[in-house]
C-alpha cells in the first residue's frame, strides 16, 4: 500500500481580547510594575484577579495591590522549551502565591536546573524590559532570598489605561487525508479521477472518504470516473478572498463528473462567467505539476437535461 | 411516568452590535444571564445548573471556554454543560436545558449561547488553509449560493424572493430594539441594488458579524406557578442530524430538517404548521433560506414557499409572521443566533415582544440549522401547557 500523505498545518490567528475593567487595571498595573489584585466578599484577594466572585457571583472590582515576591506552592520542570513560552531556556512553571495575595499566579521561574526549585521557595518577579500591558509584562520569576514586599493597600487609577490585548494564537498539527483521499491525491497526479464505490449502496464517492457516510461501512473498490462531468449548480464569486489568489468574478461551481455519485467543486474557465449555467458539460484543465485541476472549461457538448443531473445537486 | 412541562420564565439579550469592546466575553455573557433572571425575578442560588453553548472554538479562540465563563455565570459548585452543534447551536443548548427538566433532574436550568465575533474572524475559521486541497472559496456565502441557486431552479421562484425577505426582516428589526442592523432608511430598492457577492446573493440579503449573548431561565410546573410574567410553554423539541455531504444529500430541503420538524409536530399534536402555528423565528443567514425553510418545515409544499413570501404572508402583519425579531439577517452572533430564534418563539407567546409582538400569537415555532445544513434543532412554544 502506498504511503499515507502527511504534511504540516499550521492554524495561527491574532484573535483580540476586550478587557473589563478589573481585567484592564490588572494589565495596565503590569506595564506601570505593580501586581493588582482583585477583594473577594469573604475577604480574600485574587491574583490574576476575576470579575466574578467565585463563591458568590457577584460581580467584584474592590482592587489592592500585592507584593512582587511570593512563595512558590508548586512547579514542574519544562526541559524543552517551545516557541512563545516565557523563556527560551529549561524553565520551572510554576504557581507563585505573591505576598498579601490568597491564590497562586502561574508564571516562569528562572532557574538553574530542577534541583534548585522547591515548593515553599522564594521568588521575585523579573520585569520585561519593554512593557505593553500584557501577562509578558512579567519576564519571569527569579529566586529571591530577601525581604518580603512592602505594598500600598489601596490600588491607584493609571493614565492611559489598556482595553485590549492581542493574542496571537498558533496550534501546529501534522495533517494526513487519510489512506482514500491519499489514493485520489496520488491519481490525480496522473491527471486521473479515482473515487471509491460503497460496497452497499454501491454510490461512487470522488473524493472517497474511506467510508459511505450513509451505510456506515468501509469503501475498497476504486472506480476511475469523469474526466468531463456536469455542472449541477455554482455561485458567481465577486468578492475577493483574502490568502486566494484567484480574480473575481469567478464561478464556484459543483461539478458531477461523470461516474460519480456526488458533486465535487470546482472553479469554471474557458468561458464568460455570466454564460455559465445548471446542466454546461465540462472538462478538467490542468497546468503542469498543479496536483488537481486548475479548473474545468466547456467541452463544447450539449447541455446535460435537468432530469440527468438533479439528484446530484 | 410523563414528562415534566418545561417553562421558559426568563428571557435575556444583549444589544447585539458589531463589537463590544466595553465587555470581556465573561461580561457578554453575564449581561444577557443577569437579564434573563431579572426577568424571571431569580436570583443565582435558584438556579441548579448552567447550559452554555457557542459556536468552534476557533471562533474566538479559547479553548473550552465554559471552564472560565463559571464564575460569571454562577455556576460554582453546580454541574454546567456545554453544547456544540455548529450554527444550531444556540437552539440545541436551549432543548439540552430544557431535556434537564422535563426528565425531572433540574427543577431551574440557565440556558445561554453567545459569540463575540468581533475578537476574531469567522471567515478566516471555517476556511483553514488544508493541506492537499485546492483554496477554491472563502465563508458560508459561497457554500450556501449554489444551494439557492438550485432552489431557484427547481422552483422557478423570480429572482427577487431574496430581497423581499431582507426587506422585511431589516424593517422588522427596526421594531426590536436589541437587532445588531437598525437600517432606518432601508427601501426595497436599496437591498436590491446592493452589490452582489456571491451571485445569486446579495449583500443585503446576508448576514452581519454581531457580537451577543442570549440567555433563558427554564423551569418545571412548579417554577412557572411562582414566576412574576406568563411563562412560554415548551409543546415539543427536537433535533436531527445527516453528515455534510452524501449522495443522495437534498441540500435544498434536507431529510434531516423534515424529520426534526415532523418529530415536533407530532408531539405537540399539530397536523396542520400552515393553520395550527401563529409565527416562526427561523434561521436564514441568506434571505433566500426563507422560502426554503418554509417549505423544509412544512408550512408549503415543495416548490411553494416563494409564493408565501412573495403574497406578505410572511410579513409582521401576515397570516403567518416569519422572523419578527429581524431574523439572523439583522443579528448573526452565530452562536447566539439559534437560540435568539427560540428565545424570540417564547418572547411572542408570552406576549412580551413588544413592538415586534404577533397579536394573538399561541403557538410559535423557533428554529435553527447549522453546519453544511447538516444540524437542526426546533422547539414548539405555547402560551398554554402541554396538554395532560
Amino acid at each position: 500500500m502506498p504511503e499515507v500523505l502527511k504534511a504540516p498545518l499550521a492554524v495561527e490567528f491574532p484573535f483580540t481580547r476586550s478587557l473589563s475593567p478589573v481585567q484592564s487595571a490588572f494589565l495596565t498595573g503590569l506595564r506601570e510594575r505593580v501586581i493588582l489584585g482583585v477583594r473577594t466578599r469573604d475577604g480574600r484577594t485574587l491574583v490574576p484577579p476575576v470579575e466574578y466572585d467565585p463563591v458568590t457571583a457577584e460581580e467584584i472590582g474592590e482592587l489592592v495591590h500585592v507584593g512582587v515576591t511570593g512563595t512558590v506552592t508548586t512547579w514542574a520542570w519544562n526541559h524543552a522549551p517551545r516557541r512563545g513560552q516565557p523563556l527560551d531556556t529549561p524553565f520551572a512553571w510554576v504557581l507563585v502565591k505573591l505576598d498579601h495575595a490568597d491564590t497562586a499566579l502561574l508564571h516562569a521561574l528562572d532557574a538553574p536546573g530542577p534541583d534548585a526549585v522547591r515548593t515553599g521557595m522564594r521568588v521575585r518577579v523579573r520585569w520585561a524590559e519593554e512593557r505593553t500591558g500584557a501577562i509578558t509584562d512579567i519576564a519571569c520569576f527569579e529566586p529571591y532570598d530577601g525581604r518580603d514586599s512592602e505594598v500600598t493597600v489601596n490600588a491607584g487609577e493609571f493614565e492611559d489605561p489598556v482595553h485590549g490585548i492581542v493574542a496571537q494564537a498558533r496550534l501546529d498539527y501534522t495533517y494526513s487525508p487519510g489512506r482514500a483521499q491519499t489514493a485520489y491525491i496520488n491519481a490525480l497526479a496522473e491527471r486521473r479521477a479515482v473515487g471509491e464505490r460503497c460496497p452497499s449502496c454501491r454510490k461512487v464517492y470522488v473524493p472517497p472518504r474511506g467510508a459511505c457516510p450513509t451505510c456506515g461501512v468501509a469503501t475498497a473498490e476504486q472506480v476511475e470516473v469523469g474526466p468531463s462531468g456536469t455542472v449541477t449548480t455554482f455561485c458567481i464569486v465577486n468578492i475577493k478572498a483574502k490568502n486566494l489568489d484567484i480574480e473575481v468574478p469567478y464561478v464556484y461551481a459543483h461539478i458531477a463528473l461523470d461516474g460519480a455519485d456526488l458533486a465535487l467543486h470546482g472553479r469554471i474557465g474557458g468561458i464568460p462567467y455570466d454564460q455559465v449555467r445548471m446542466g454546461l458539460r465540462v472538462e478538467p484543465v490542468w497546468t503542469e505539476g498543479g496536483g488537481y485541476p486548475d479548473h474545468y472549461r466547456p467541452t463544447g457538448e450539449p447541455d446535460a437535461e435537468y432530469d440527468t443531473y438533479k439528484e446530484l445537486l | 411516568m410523563s414528562k415534566e412541562p418545561v417553562a421558559v420564565v426568563g428571557i435575556g439579550q444583549t444589544k447585539h452590535v458589531a463589537a463590544r469592546r466595553d465587555v470581556s466575553i465573561a461580561g457578554l455573557v453575564r449581561e444577557a444571564a443577569v437579564r434573563a433572571l431579572e426577568d424571571a425575578e431569580l436570583a443565582w442560588a435558584d438556579i441548579d445548573a448552567v447550559v452554555i453553548g457557542k459556536a468552534p472554538d476557533f471562533f474566538e479562540g479559547v479553548m473550552m471556554p465554559e471552564l472560565y465563563l463559571a464564575d460569571a455565570l454562577g455556576a460554582v459548585g453546580k454541574p454546567m454543560l456545554r453544547v456544540h452543534t455548529a450554527g444550531s447551536v444556540g437552539g440545541s443548548t436551549a432543548l439540552v436545558a430544557a431535556n434537564l427538566v422535563a426528565a425531572r433532574v433540574h427543577a431551574t436550568v440557565l440556558t445561554l449561547a453567545f459569540e463575540k465575533q468581533s475578537e476574531s474572524n469567522a471567515m478566516w475559521g471555517l476556511s483553514l488553509p488544508i493541506p492537499f486541497q485546492q483554496p477554491l472559496l472563502a465563508g458560508a456565502g459561497g457554500f450556501f449560493a449554489p444551494h439557492v441557486r438550485a432552489y431557484m431552479r427547481r422552483t422557478g421562484a423570480p429572482d427577487t424572493v431574496g430581497s423581499l425577505v431582507a426587506y422585511k426582516d431589516r424593517r422588522n428589526a427596526l421594531k426590536n430594539p436589541y437587532a445588531h442592523l437598525h437600517e432606518h432608511d432601508i427601501t426595497l430598492e436599496k437591498v436590491q441594488a446592493s452589490p452582489m457577492l456571491w451571485d445569486p446573493i446579495r449583500y443585503s440579503e446576508t448576514c452581519p458579524s454581531s457580537d451577543g449573548a442570549c440567555a433563558m431561565v427554564l423551569t418545571d410546573r412548579a417554577g412557572a406557578a411562582r414566576a412574576p410574567r406568563p411563562p412560554a410553554w415548551m409543546l415539543g423539541g427536537a433535533m436531527r442530524s445527516e453528515p455534510t455531504l452524501f449522495a443522495g444529500k437534498d441540500a435544498v430541503s434536507p431529510q434531516a430538517g423534515k424529520d426534526c420538524a415532523a418529530d415536533v409536530y407530532r408531539q405537540a399534536g399539530i397536523a396542520d404548521p400552515r393553520r395550527d402555528i401563529d409565527a416562526v423565528e427561523m434561521y436564514v443567514p441568506f434571505s433566500w433560506y426563507e422560502p426554503m425553510w418554509l417549505e423544509n418545515l412544512g408550512f408549503a409544499d415543495e416548490g411553494e414557499g416563494w409564493k408565501l413570501t412573495e403574497a406578505g404572508v410572511t410579513e409582521l402583519d401576515g397570516d403567518l409572521p416569519v422572523n419578527m425579531s429581524g431574523g439572523v439577517l439583522s443579528t448573526n452572533p452565530i452562536g447566539a443566533s439559534g437560540m435568539i430564534r427560540f428565545a424570540e418563539a417564547a418572547l411572542q407567546a408570552r406576549g412580551q415582544a413588544g413592538e415586534h409582538q404577533v397579536d394573538g400569537a399561541r403557538k410559535v415555532l423557533g428554529h435553527a440549522y447549522g453546519g453544511g445544513s447538516q444540524f437542526f434543532s426546533m422547539w414548539l412554544v405555547g402560551s398554554e401547557p402541554p396538554d395532560g
